[in-house]
């Protein structure tokens, strides 16, 4: 492996049902950035078998180049097709990094890849940098449960490779006057490739309103007592324009769904308001919303860990505080 | 049918604490358990043990002393279990274990390959996948549901939106979530027999096939550069007043953060 | 002499604690309040062996030992003093005396189900005019020829309703005193057997506790357990093994009060500070601490002696005794300990205080203990 020949960073574009998802733009402004301070370029690589999307806004967040992959058996996501094509793309074209989202298609897919290309794979990234000495790509990630950030290198394999934490890296310095370059791909696909058989694609319910979007978050702890109380945390939550989201315990008990859930194993939200009510404040918990912009905590019990990282700390109970709360707060227009 | 568990001993993270002195994990007296993914994993298997009367191996790539969590899984049911172990294996990353454990599942007889999704101390979620790959299988992660019928595996199949029902056919590799069951308790007799009756194989580098270059920490392409606690934030103000204040409290912070 | 546990009774404690924490302690104060017989918790204890712990697999027990046994009672009588003695009165009770005295017909028909737990059992001599005098017995057994009639009735019996086999003791020759008692094994489908009154107790209200009547009972004559006139000896050698099962459940007990109130003592603020902090309440909960742990010791010890076969009546006789009464102590303790809130039922300690009296009463009272330990130093 000649390190040397590997150039650019380039971004795995995930797309569902066509759209390109919310991360892979995320990814892109970070690509831009690293790719910027390593005097190369930011590439991204999309599969797909109908483009249902305007590919442009990915050229204004800072792709310089899109290779697409264009193959009927990359509509729904299967391992195999997948790790095909984006080997193929990257034995081709010799990327320096690659970024994959770390969700549920990217933290299956880029194990695969790098197995395949016998490179390292760091998964999880919450933050990144280059080593000024030797450009080589520091990942920082949460291990441990959360209790720990490491900072892994791969320093002698090439591709760079790693699945980035959606939500964490912001969106920046958009410039909507970068020009596409779209270049479509080949890649020389067999039968064999759909090794399994998708027989049904069942969608979530739309009332699973994303947590991650929204800029307020009343989330609720086993200390609310049971789930009777959520609907007194959904009037807070409308009163202020926001959702509903739960710690582990909660989505565990059956108060609330997995979608809801906020933590290091459900889901990192960085809103710009924070209600923690009940909620002790096990590190796990933290390690998915301790980013929130102002975060409040309402909790019975004084030493409750929450208050070490709250920016108003409330001893009190959240059945009587939130009613009060309620009746005081102006009505909100969106 | 012949089943190969995965599985990690692990800390329990969730009882791991901060030392707010040191700033350091406090390990010390922290309990051993079976990776949780890895559990339900096992349990989907003994399901369908129970139900096929499939043949149940469980391996771990540790120390000598994950010769417990082998225990505790060959007392829940399973019938052999290997412990895979050595120096040389030491400081290993992702790759570099699952080439190894790739290695010593060659040698056994296998229809299906079941790992958890993540480890709740490395949290990457990646040994399952590499294994597969480097196996050359099919392999579909996330398991929710699993059924078999003949030498095909009916599986659900969840994303952050959506489920896929997929059909695949075995040799295959899945990846389990903790949320697929409720794993069983150890039995009493179950207990016993896993001290008593049962045996740990314990399978050194001497007993597998692989690249000296793919071991331990010289085999791993990634490595720590460094680790670290997360900085504790400084506080911010504690009120401990009545509702009706408090709710005031809560308005005025809103107010001077333009919140609202 | 090794204090450890062993790598195998560590692990069985270890599931012990899970099966209890998830299992049995979420039910114990709806089975108290209600006074319910936790059938379903029993399924599940049969499904993972509980119910024939000491038993060789051979006749469906789990293989295990009496410490085994003995830390199963003890864990599960932390949370719930109901589903402690639920499994203790079934495996010391009833199908201990079939494993001891049993014929190999009787062990297959009867001790394999009850050790599986497919079956329940309990165990009969108590009667209204026989208790701490229970060579008195005054329920009759005549040989009919072809089959036993029993005529009489006991009270007091755990279990009772629910299980399904009864080892019952009967009157076969007044003229012999305690060799004229014998043993019989006695299915609740019989004709004449039926069950009377459910008593209204102070505690372990979920543990079924009747009056069993035998009116022209017709035991089949195979169902003779031991010889003729051993069923005191039968008695009183099983009530030997009864004692470590209800002393594990004491210690249970003791140490579940213990453990609730260390964690209150942390959380309750008075003057200033957790109550903890006072050198009083640190001084209860060292004694409360060390008779525990006396308790235990001598729990296991008497367990310990049974499993290398050597006599152990003493040593069970002293457990029971001091656990039970330590229990007693340690409960009120924890009870007072808590102030207020200890004595409202929102709080476990006063369920537990309550559930231990009876440790100091059934199975031979403290007196009886007394009297067997003194026998064995004086004789």
């Amino acid at each position: 492996m000649n390190i040397s020949e590997y150039k650019d960073v380039l971004v795995f574009i995930e797309q569902r049902d066509g759209k390109i998802e919310k991360v892979s733009k995320e990814l892109v402004c970070k690509g831009r950035e690293i790719a910027n301070t390593l005097g190369s370029k930011c590439k991204g690589a999309l599969l797909i078998d109908e483009v249902n999307d305007d590919l442009n806004e990915l050229f204004h967040w800072g792709l310089d180049e899109l290779y697409v992959v264009k193959h009927k058996s990359l509509g729904e996501f299967m391992t195999e097709p997948y790790a095909k094509a984006v080997t193929h793309i990257c034995k081709e074209h010799k990327p320096e990094v690659v970024f994959f989202g770390a969700t549920s298609i990217g933290r299956d897919l880029a194990p695969r890849v790098s197995s395949r290309m016998d490179t390292g794979l760091t998964a999880d990234c919450t933050s990144l940098a280059v080593d000024e000495e030797t450009n080589n790509l520091m990942m920082t990630r949460p291990a441990f449960g959360g209790n720990i950030m490491a900072t892994i290198i791969c320093p002698e394999h090439r591709p760079q490779m790693t699945t980035i934490r959606p939500g964490v890296m912001a969106m920046l310095n958009k410039d909507e006057s970068r020009k596409a370059l779209i270049t479509e791909v080949e890649v020389p696909f067999t039968n064999a490739d759909s090794n399994i058989e998708i027989l049904e694609v069942v969608k979530h319910g739309h009332e699973q309103v994303k947590i991650e979007d929204a800029s307020v978050l009343i989330s609720a702890g086993r200390g609310i007592g049971g789930p009777d109380k959520l609907n007194l945390l959904g009037d807070l939550a409308s009163k202020l324009n926001g959702e509903v989201s739960s710690s582990r315990a909660v989505v565990d008990a059956g108060w609330t769904n997995k979608a809801q859930q906020v933590g290091q194993t459900g889901t990192t939200v960085r809103p710009d308001l924070y209600f923690a009510c009940g909620i002790s404040g096990a590190i796990q918990h933290l390690a998915g919303m301790e980013e929130s912009e102002f975060i409040v905590a309402i909790n019975k019990d004084e030493t409750a860990p929450i208050f070490d990282t709250a920016d108003l700390s409330i001893v009190g109970d959240l059945n009587a505080v939130i009613p009060e709360l309620i009746k005081i707060l102006p009505n909100r227009e969106k | 049918m012949n089943i190969v568990v995965c599985i990690k001993q692990v800390p329990d993270t969730n009882e791991v604490k901060l030392d707010p002195k040191t700033g350091t994990l406090i390990r010390d007296g922290v309990p051993s358990i079976i990776n949780p993914d890895d559990k339900a994993g096992l349990e989907a298997a003994l399901v369908l043990k129970d139900r096929f009367d499939a043949k149940v191996t469980v391996l771990t790539m540790g120390p000598p002393q994950a010769d417990k969590a082998l225990r505790e899984a060959l007392a829940m049911g399973a019938d052999d279990a290997i412990l895979l172990t050595d120096r040389a294996f030491a400081g290993a990353d992702t790759w570099a274990t699952s080439m190894t454990l790739a290695a010593a599942i060659r040698k056994i007889d296998y229809d299906l390959i079941i790992a958890g999704r993540q480890a709740i101390d490395g949290d990457t979620a990646q040994v399952g996948p590499q294994i597969a790959e480097k196996l050359e299988l099919p392999q579909v992660s996330y398991v929710k549901e699993l059924d078999r019928d003949g030498d095909h595996l009916f599986i659900t199949r969840e994303f952050e939106d959506r489920m896929h029902k997929i059909k695949l056919k075995m040799p295959c590799l899945i990846t389990t979530l903790a949320e697929l069951n409720e794993p069983r308790y150890m039995s009493v007799a179950g207990i016993m027999d896993a001290y008593r009756e049962k045996e740990v194989t314990t399978w050194t580098r001497a007993d597998i096939v692989i690249d000296d270059a793919a071991l331990g920490l010289k085999g791993s392409p990634t490595r720590v550069k460094k680790s670290f606690t997360k900085a504790v934030k400084a506080p911010g103000k504690k009120y401990d007043v009545d509702a009706a204040q408090a709710a005031q409290i809560i308005l005025d912070n809103l107010k001077e953060k333009y919140i609202i | 002499m090794n204090f450890d546990l062993s790598k195998e009774h560590l692990m069985l404690q270890e599931m012990y604690r899970k099966f209890t924490e998830t299992e049995v302690k979420p039910l114990a104060e709806e089975v108290d309040e209600e006074e319910r017989f936790p059938v379903e918790t029993v399924k599940k204890l049969a499904r993972y062996g509980f119910m024939g712990i000491p038993f060789p697999k051979e006749y469906g027990g789990a293989g295990a030992d009496n410490l085994a046994y003995a830390m199963a009672v003890e864990e599960l009588s932390k949370a719930c003093g109901t589903t402690g003695v639920i499994v203790s009165a079934h495996t010391s009770l009833c199908a201990a005396p079939i494993y001891e005295w049993g014929t190999e017909e009787q062990k297959q028909k009867y001790l394999v189900p009850l050790a599986k737990g497919e079956k329940l059992g309990a165990f009969g001599l108590t009667e209204p005019n026989a208790g701490t005098d229970a060579a008195g017995q005054q329920t009759k057994a005549v040989d009919m020829g072809d089959h036993w009639l029993l005529n009489g009735s006991k009270i007091f019996i755990t279990n009772a309703d629910y299980a399904d086999v009864y080892v019952i003791m009967a009157m076969t020759d007044k003229s012999q005193g305690t060799r004229g008692i014998s043993a019989f094994i006695v299915e609740k489908e019989f004709p004449g057997f039926s069950v009377g009154k459910k008593e209204k107790k102070m505690g372990i209200r979920g543990s079924a506790t009747c009056e069993l009547i035998m009116e022209d009972c017709i035991v089949p004559k195979e169902n003779l357990l031991g010889k003729i006139g051993q069923g005191f000896k039968v008695a009183m050698k099983t009530l030997d093994g009864g004692r470590i099962g209800i002393a594990s459940q004491a210690l249970g007990l003791a140490q579940g009060s213990l453990d609730e109130t260390v964690k209150y003592v942390k959380e309750r603020k008075q003057f200033g500070r957790a109550i903890a902090k006072f050198q009083n309440t640190q001084f209860q909960l060292a004694d409360m601490d060390t008779k525990t742990e006396a308790s235990r010791l001598l729990v296991y010890k008497a367990a310990k002696k049974k499993d290398a076969k050597l006599p152990y009546s003493k040593e069970a006789a002293m457990a029971k005794l001091y656990a039970s009464e330590a229990a007693m102590e340690v409960t009120t303790k924890a009870v007072q300990l808590h102030g207020g809130y200890g004595y409202t039922r929102e709080y476990g300690v006063e369920r537990m205080m309550r559930d231990a009296k009876i440790t100091e009463i059934y199975e031979g009272t403290s007196e009886v203990q007394r009297m067997v330990i003194s026998a064995s130093l004086l004789k």
